[in-house]
């Protein structure tokens, strides 16, 4: 049986991934900002009549003049010069049908490569509601190709387009003279097929703008979004933290009376559920964090903050363009990176790519919020905020204003140039429940796939370690000061004492590069078996708020701020720059800064009389 | 007139976009947004330091500009 190789092109923004993930099944990010989709994906379906087709889901474009490299994906594919990638034999160009001005000017420039084509009137349900009136038989006949209307955001919503597909497939639409004006040509189509009430759909837009973008209330509402976030993170939590915490505890106790003392029972009880357990009980923070991050992609307000802080952005050398890779950094670093493919001068891109590890990365979440609670009073300031939430946040601004800092270091050396901002506003969307719901279970299926192969890979190998050797008879003291982890990490000291860091913050430091959190988990382990009575601190908190100093705590989170501990981000900068040397420079500087940063905040915590034992 | 002399909540016609440099990327990017001669503009909001960047409503669109890229634009008499 013969497979239809197809692709989906159009303007960012238009609805192509939503309409993929329907046609196809897949579960790809969509969100309401340009530039979501950085690179090809691939899926297949079959239509109704039994046709197989292989769909690609293409990075956005304006135009096929390619200005930033994920828009060059997209004119390689369409040209058939992809390496790897056959010539498409159908181009499915989507279309938001609220805005076919802007959207089918590409459309007749997708036209000029002389591929079959079928058009797809997207979010035609919306452009209903607008009052837009579309003549579709006439637009086809006038445009030369199918047209088909679809909601890519319904189920069903691309019925028309499955048996568009079934039909033979079209031939080439005849092409425009070289040369010739293609908004001229939309206009005068749209002039022929296209009927809509003047304005009303943007008078809304521009009414909610003139609150969102406005030089004051505008940077209010974005530093009250910020700030209820974090409080949110802390507050709304808690009682669901309570609970999981409750239930390891029991869940350790249950098994330890189970199991009979020996090995087996410490690997169970002091490796896996004390390591996996004291990380699994950070799900509620993170999926909150998430809850945030979701809405705001798929409201349309990021565009927005990213002009509100364009200013600040050009401060330190880099345009807004840069915002949006940036925020996406605080899910995680990894996504972030690869976003930057929208940023069309190479040198921003570069930078955006060695700050974007600064970006509190949701693994660092469990790290911060951990030793919050534990060293930080749980105090109201003004009756309205939590300190908790205000330290977390005050973590959260350190990495951004040395991101800005390192990226103003770099700008310097370079000659004045231009840096594009460029960037649409898309209309503002209600958050769709269905759709975060859906982002909320694929986050929390990553986060406990993590727990369940690396954490607890990781704390089965660290409890091996800090077991074994055993203590030789007659020993005194703990006996994992005697294990092969105890004595790596009292020869670590050498080099982290001067930061404050006692021997087992190193020895879960070595794990912790693999991933953040690992380090939480290993911290965990380290402590459980250290303890002497094994059943009396299986809880983290109260333990290092027993055994740490303030300034141990400071001088920890500190290092944590930029510490590139994480395989995936630097796995991602070789990809994404081609280059061992930028991730050599990444974690180079990163390192350095780490330790020079808690060396110094070690130093006043001492000054200040906050490094003795508690 | 420029784009970027162009005052919040003003409207004008764009007469054409200009290329600051030989083949300008900014310039042609302008252009395939809808940036062409006889296009009415507006401004919509302007950010909040320096007023800049500023967001014009073209079309049924939408984008955020800094001035250094609206100064491309010439405009006709304001409509």
């Amino acid at each position: 049986m013969s497979v239809l190789n197809a692709a989906l092109v159009g303007n960012p923004n238009c609805g192509k991934t939503a309409l993929f993930n329907l046609l196809t099944g897949s579960r790809q990010k969509v969100a309401n900002y340009a530039g979501v989709t950085v690179e090809r994906k691939v899926g297949r379906l079959t239509t109704p009549g039994g046709l197989a087709v292989r769909l690609l889901d293409l990075p956005g474009a304006y135009s096929l003049v390619a200005t930033s490299p994920d828009e060059a994906v997209t004119r390689d594919v369409c040209a058939g010069t992809y390496r790897g990638e056959p010539a498409p034999e159908l181009l499915v160009c989507v279309l938001d049908a609220t805005n076919l001005r802007l959207h089918l000017r590409f459309a007749l420039e997708v036209r000029q490569m002389g591929r079959p084509m079928i058009l797809v009137l997207n979010m035609i349900d919306a452009a209903k509601r607008q009052g837009i009136a579309i003549d579709v038989p006439r637009l086809a006949a006038e445009f030369g190709a199918p047209v088909v209307t679809a909601v890519g955001i319904r189920r069903n919503g691309g019925q028309d387009l499955l048996r568009a597909l079934d039909l033979p497939p079209p031939p080439p639409p005849p092409a425009m003279p070289a040369g010739s004006d293609f908004h001229a040509e939309a206009r005068r189509i749209l002039a022929d097929c296209v009927a809509r009430p003047s304005r009303l759909g943007v008078a809304l837009e521009e009414r909610l703008d003139r609150w969102f973008l406005h030089p004051v209330w505008g940077m209010a509402i974005l530093f009250a979004l910020m700030f209820v976030m974090f409080q949110a993170v802390f507050s709304w939590a808690q009682p669901v933290m309570d609970l999981l915490d409750a239930g390891t505890a029991a869940l350790g106790q249950a098994v330890g009376t189970v199991l009979p003392d020996g090995p087996l029972r410490s690997l169970i009880v002091d490796g896996v559920i004390a390591g996996a357990g004291s990380v699994v009980v950070f799900l509620p923070q993170i999926l909150i964090l998430f809850l945030w991050i979701l809405a705001l992609e798929e409201s349309g307000y990021l565009p927005r903050a990213a002009f509100l802080l364009d200013r600040i952005m050009a401060t330190a050398g880099l345009s807004g363009r840069s915002f949006i890779p940036l925020l996406s950094s605080f899910a995680c670093a990894v996504p972030g990176i690869m976003a930057t493919r929208t940023i069309q001068n190479p040198r921003d891109r570069m930078i955006t790519i060695l700050i974007a590890p600064l970006m509190t990365c949701s693994a660092r979440l469990p790290v911060y919020t951990l030793l919050i609670a534990a060293f930080v009073p749980e105090r109201r300031i003004g009756g309205l905020f939590n300190l908790h939430g205000l330290v977390l946040f005050a973590l959260y601004l350190a990495g951004i204003l040395s991101a800005l800092l390192v990226a103003r270091v770099l700008k310097n050396r370079d000659r004045q140039e231009e840096h594009p901002l460029l960037l649409e506003l898309p209309a503002y969307r209600l958050p769709n429940l269905r759709d975060l719901a859906l982002g909320l279970k694929q986050r929390a299926v990553i986060f406990l796939s993590r727990v369940g192969t690396i954490i607890v890979t990781v704390s089965v190998l660290l409890w091996a370690l800090a077991s074994f050797p055993a203590p030789p008879a007659g020993a005194a003291g703990p006996a994992i000061e005697w294990s092969l982890a105890g004595r790596i990490g009292h020869w670590m000291l050498h080099v982290m004492a001067p930061i404050g860091f006692n021997w087992q913050i190193c020895v879960s430091l070595i794990p912790g590069l693999a991933a953040r959190e690992v380090a939480v988990s290993a911290l965990a382990t380290v402590y459980s078996l250290g303890a002497t009575d094994s059943d009396a601190a299986r809880q983290l908190q109260p333990l290092l708020s027993a055994h740490w100093s303030l300034g141990t705590a400071l001088s920890l989170l500190t290092w944590y701020i930029f510490a590139p501990q994480c395989f995936s981000t630097l796995a991602v900068i070789r990809r994404e720059t081609g280059s061992w040397r930028m991730v050599g420079i990444t974690a180079g500087y990163l390192f350095a800064m780490a330790y020079g940063a808690a060396f110094i905040v070690w130093h006043i915590s001492l000054l200040l009389g906050w490094g003795g034992s508690p | 007139m420029r784009l970027n002399e162009l005052k919040l909540g003003g409207s004008a016609i764009i007469d054409h976009v200009e290329d600051h440099t030989a083949g300008d990327p900014v310039a042609e990017r302008l252009r395939a947004l809808g940036f062409v001669p006889g296009e009415p503009i507006r401004i919509v909001a302007v950010g909040p330091i320096g007023a800049d960047p500023i967001a014009v409503g073209i079309g049924f669109t939408r984008f955020a500009l800094r001035r250094a890229e609206a100064s491309r634009v010439l405009l006709r008499d304001a409509a």
